[in-house]
C-alpha cells in the first residue's frame, strides 16, 4: 500500500512543472519587488494614479474612503489631496470619460484597472510601464515592447522622458523550403533622455503604483494573509487535540 | 431533573419520530471495519466540503447578483464591501477545487480496494451520478462570477452540443436561452446552481449513504465482516453492541461502532484536511491560476477571447479526451463514453477478490497506469493543444481506456494471493 501511495505522490511530483507551463506564451518581465506593507509607497502610488492615470482609467470597483482607511489617510486630507472632481468619499473611484468616445480616440476604450494586478501580475504593470519607446509609425508616436501596438501614448513621457528602440538582429521570417527557422527580433532599449526623473526616480515611481495596483486588486490581501497564520496555528493546535482524543478512544480497538 | 427532563422529551419524540433509532442504526451502533487506513478519510470531508459549499453558497447568495450587468461587480462588491465576503468567496471558490480533490481520492480508495464490486455495484452507480451532477455543479457555478474565462469556458463547452447531428443546434439554443451565451443563460444557471443541482446532489448523498448501510463498509482488505449467521463462534463475535438490524441477520467480526470510533477519528482527519485546505485558501486562493483562472479578473466580453482557453483544472482530464479526437461529435461521444465506463466498472471486473493487497501484480500495474493517465490527461486538459501535447493525450487517452478492457480480460481467471478470512488489524 506505501508503494502504490510513494508512486503517486512520485508521479504527481514528476508531472508538476510540466503543469508550470500551462500559463501560455508570455513576454519575459522585470521584478517589481514592490511592498505591499509599505504605507507610505501606496500613497505615492495613489497620487500618481490620481494624477496620471484617472483621467482615463477608473477603478470603478474601489471607494475612496476604503483606499483613505487601508492606506492610513485622514478622510479629510484624503477628500483635500486626493478627490479633485467633488464626489462623495464613499463614492467609487471612477472618472467622466464617455465609453464611446474613449474607443474612438485610442481604438479600443481604456480599461478599468481596479484588477490589472490579478490579470496581469505587479511584475508586468512595472516592466509596461518602463518599455515605451519611440516609434513614428505609431499614433501617439510610442510603442511598447512589453505590449506591441498598444493603444495608449506614453502618459508619464514627461517624467521618463523617451527610449529609443535599438535592434541588435532583425526578425527572420521562417522559410522551410531553404531550411530557415523563424527567428524573433532581438533588441534593447536605449536610456531614456529628455525626462524630469532619473532613471532609477522612475523605476521607483512606477514601483509605487505597482504596489498600488496590486493594492487595489485585491484590498484585503494583507488581512487575508495574516488571517490566515493564526487559522492554521489553531488548526495545528486542534489537530493534536484531535489526535490524542482520538488516541485515547482507540485503546479500546484491538 | 434536567437529564430526566430531556429523556421525557427523547421519549416524546420516538413516540412520534424513530430519531433514537435511526442514530443507532446509522452512527452510534453502525458496525464498521476497525482497519479503516487513510484513504477512508475521503468520504468524511467530501460531506465536510458539501456542507461548507452550501453554507457559504448561501451568504454569498445574499449579495451577488445573477445578471449580466452586475454579476461581476457584484462578486468585486463581495470582496471589498461585505465584511468578510472575500473569506466567503475564497472559501467557496477553494472548497470547489477541494470537493474535486477528495472525490477523486475518494473514488481512487474505491477503485484499489474494490469497493465497486457485488455487493455495492448500487453504491458505486450512486456515487458515479454524485460526481456527474457535481461536474454540472462546478460548471454552472463557475459561469457566476461572469468573467472573461467563465464566459468562454461555458461557450466551448455549450457549443459541444451543436455538434449532436439534427438537434445540436436546437439543443444548445435551448441550454444558452438565447443565441449567444447572456445574462438570460447566467439567470438559468444560477437557479440550477444554487437550487436544483444542490437539491438532487443532497438526495443522491444520502441514498449513497443508505446503500453503503445496506451492504456494509468495505475495507483495505477487501474481506466482508459480516459474515452468516451462527457461523462465528461467539467468542470471535465482535465484542461492541451493533444495532438489531445488523445482528440479527449477520455474525459481526472485526467491526466497531461508528461512533465513537471513527467520530472521533473523522475529527482528526477534518482538522488534517483543514491545514491544507486552509493553507491554499488564506496564501494561495487562485491556486496558482488553476482555481481561479486569471483570465476571469476580467469581465465577459464576446468580442475578446482569452489567449487560451482552459477548463478549470478538475475538467482536464475529459476535456483532453474530447480534444484528441479530431471531429467533435466523435469527441463528445469518447468524452461521455469516459465517463460512462467508470459507471460500468463494476461490471468490467469480473474479478472476486477486491483488494488490490490481494490481487495479481497486472492488476496493481494496470490501476498505477490509469491513475498516472488521468493525471496526465488532467494536465493536458489545461495546456494548449499541440503537437506532441496531443500525441501524449491519445496514448494516455488509450491507457484510460485501456485500464477497464484489460481489467476485463485478466479479472475472470486472475491469479490471485489467498485472502485471509478475517482482516489483520
Amino acid at each position: 500500500m506505501k508503494k502504490l501511495i510513494l508512486a503517486f505522490a512520485l508521479s504527481i511530483a514528476a508531472l508538476a512543472p510540466s503543469a508550470a507551463f500551462a500559463a501560455g506564451p508570455s513576454v519575459p518581465v522585470d521584478k517589481a519587488n514592490n511592498d505591499l506593507s509599505d504605507k507610505e509607497s501606496l500613497k505615492r502610488g495613489f497620487q500618481t494614479y490620481i494624477n496620471y492615470c484617472l483621467g482615463c482609467h477608473q477603478l470603478q470597483y474601489q471607494r475612496y474612503n476604503r483606499t483613505f482607511t487601508d492606506l492610513g489617510i485622514e478622510e479629510a486630507d484624503g477628500v483635500e489631496n486626493y478627490m479633485y472632481t467633488g464626489e462623495k468619499s464613499g463614492d467609487h473611484i471612477t472618472n467622466t470619460m464617455p465609453k464611446k468616445d474613449a474607443a474612438k480616440w485610442f481604438g479600443t476604450a481604456p480599461p478599468d484597472l481596479t484588477l490589472i494586478a490579478r490579470l496581469k501580475s505587479p511584475d508586468y504593470i512595472y516592466t509596461y510601464l518602463r518599455t515605451f519607446y519611440i516609434d513614428e509609425s505609431r499614433p501617439f508616436g510610442v510603442n511598447n515592447t512589453t505590449f506591441k501596438d498598444v493603444g495608449m501614448p506614453h502618459v508619464l513621457q514627461d517624467l521618463q522622458g523617451i527610449q529609443v528602440k535599438v535592434v541588435d538582429k532583425p526578425a527572420i521570417a521562417a522559410d522551410p523550403e531553404n531550411g530557415i527557422k523563424a527567428q524573433a527580433e532581438v533588441s534593447h532599449l536605449e536610456p531614456a533622455r529628455g525626462g524630469t526623473l532619473t532613471t532609477e526616480e522612475y523605476d521607483d515611481l512606477v514601483r509605487d503604483l505597482t504596489n498600488f495596483l496590486e493594492y487595489v486588486g485585491e484590498p484585503n490581501k494583507l488581512e487575508r494573509k495574516s488571517l490566515g497564520y493564526w487559522v492554521i496555528a489553531f488548526l495545528f493546535f486542534f489537530f493534536i487535540i484531535a489526535y490524542l482524543l482520538k488516541k485515547e478512544y482507540w485503546k479500546d480497538v484491538h | 431533573m434536567l437529564t430526566k427532563l430531556v429523556t421525557d422529551l427523547m421519549g416524546w419524540v420516538d413516540k412520534r419520530l424513530p430519531v433514537t433509532e435511526a442514530w443507532n442504526k446509522h452512527v452510534g451502533q453502525y458496525p464498521a471495519p476497525k482497519n479503516f487506513n487513510f484513504w477512508y478519510f475521503f468520504g468524511s470531508l467530501a460531506m465536510l466540503v458539501l456542507v461548507n459549499q452550501i453554507l457559504t453558497g448561501v451568504w454569498l447568495t445574499m449579495n451577488y447578483e445573477p445578471s449580466g450587468d452586475g454579476a461581476f461587480a457584484s462578486i468585486e462588491y463581495i470582496m471589498r464591501d461585505v465584511d468578510y465576503g472575500w473569506l466567503l468567496r475564497y472559501m467557496h471558490s477553494t472548497g470547489a477545487s477541494a470537493f474535486f480533490v477528495v472525490v477523486y481520492l475518494h473514488m481512487m480508495r474505491g477503485l484499489m480496494y474494490g469497493s465497486y464490486q457485488k455487493p455495492r455495484e448500487l453504491l458505486w452507480i450512486f456515487g458515479m451520478l454524485i460526481y456527474l451532477v457535481l461536474m454540472a455543479e462546478a460548471f454552472m457555478g463557475y459561469l457566476l462570477p461572469w468573467g472573461n474565462m467563465s464566459f468562454w469556458g461555458a461557450q466551448v463547452i455549450i457549443s459541444l452540443f451543436g455538434a449532436i447531428p439534427i438537434v445540436g443546434e436546437d439543443l444548445a439554443t435551448w441550454i444558452k436561452g438565447d443565441y449567444v451565451i447572456s445574462g438570460a443563460t447566467l439567470n438559468r444557471f444560477f437557479a440550477l446552481h444554487v437550487i436544483a443541482l444542490p437539491l438532487v446532489l443532497v438526495i443522491l448523498v444520502f441514498l449513497h449513504i443508505l446503500a453503503l448501510h445496506e451492504v456494509g463498509s468495505n475495507n483495505p482488505e477487501g474481506v466482508e465482516t459480516k459474515k452468516p449467521k451462527g457461523s462465528v463462534k461467539p467468542e470471535e463475535l465482535s465484542k461492541f453492541k451493533f444495532h438489531e438490524s445488523y445482528t440479527k441477520k449477520y455474525d459481526i467480526v472485526d467491526s466497531i461502532p461508528f461512533h465513537p470510533y471513527y467520530s472521533v477519528k473523522d475529527i482528526m482527519g477534518v482538522a488534517g484536511f483543514l491545514i491544507l485546505f486552509c493553507w491554499v485558501m488564506f496564501f494561495f486562493p487562485e491556486g496558482g491560476g488553476y482555481f481561479i483562472e486569471a483570465p476571469n479578473f476580467t469581465p465577459a466580453n464576446g468580442l475578446k477571447t482569452p489567449e487560451h482557453i482552459a477548463p478549470v483544472w478538475y475538467f482536464g482530464p475529459f476535456y483532453t479526451i474530447l480534444r484528441v479526437v479530431p471531429d467533435k461529435l466523435g469527441g463528445m461521444l469518447l468524452m461521455f463514453a469516459a465517463i460512462g465506463m467508470l459507471f460500468a466498472l463494476p461490471w468490467f471486473d469480473r474479478g472476486t477478490v477486491k483488494s488490490v493487497r490481494f490481487r495479481s501484480k497486472w492488476h496493481l500495474a494496470n490501476l498505477i497506469q490509469f491513475a498516472i493517465c488521468f493525471i496526465i490527461l488532467g494536465i493536458l486538459g489545461t495546456m494548449p493543444a499541440t503537437p506532441i501535447a496531443n500525441l501524449i493525450g491519445v496514448i494516455t487517452t488509450c491507457g484510460y481506456f485501456g485500464f477497464f478492457i484489460a481489467l476485463w480480460f485478466y479479472s475472470k481467471n486472475e491469479n490471485t494471493k489467498p485472502v485471509p478470512e478475517r482482516v489483520s488489524h
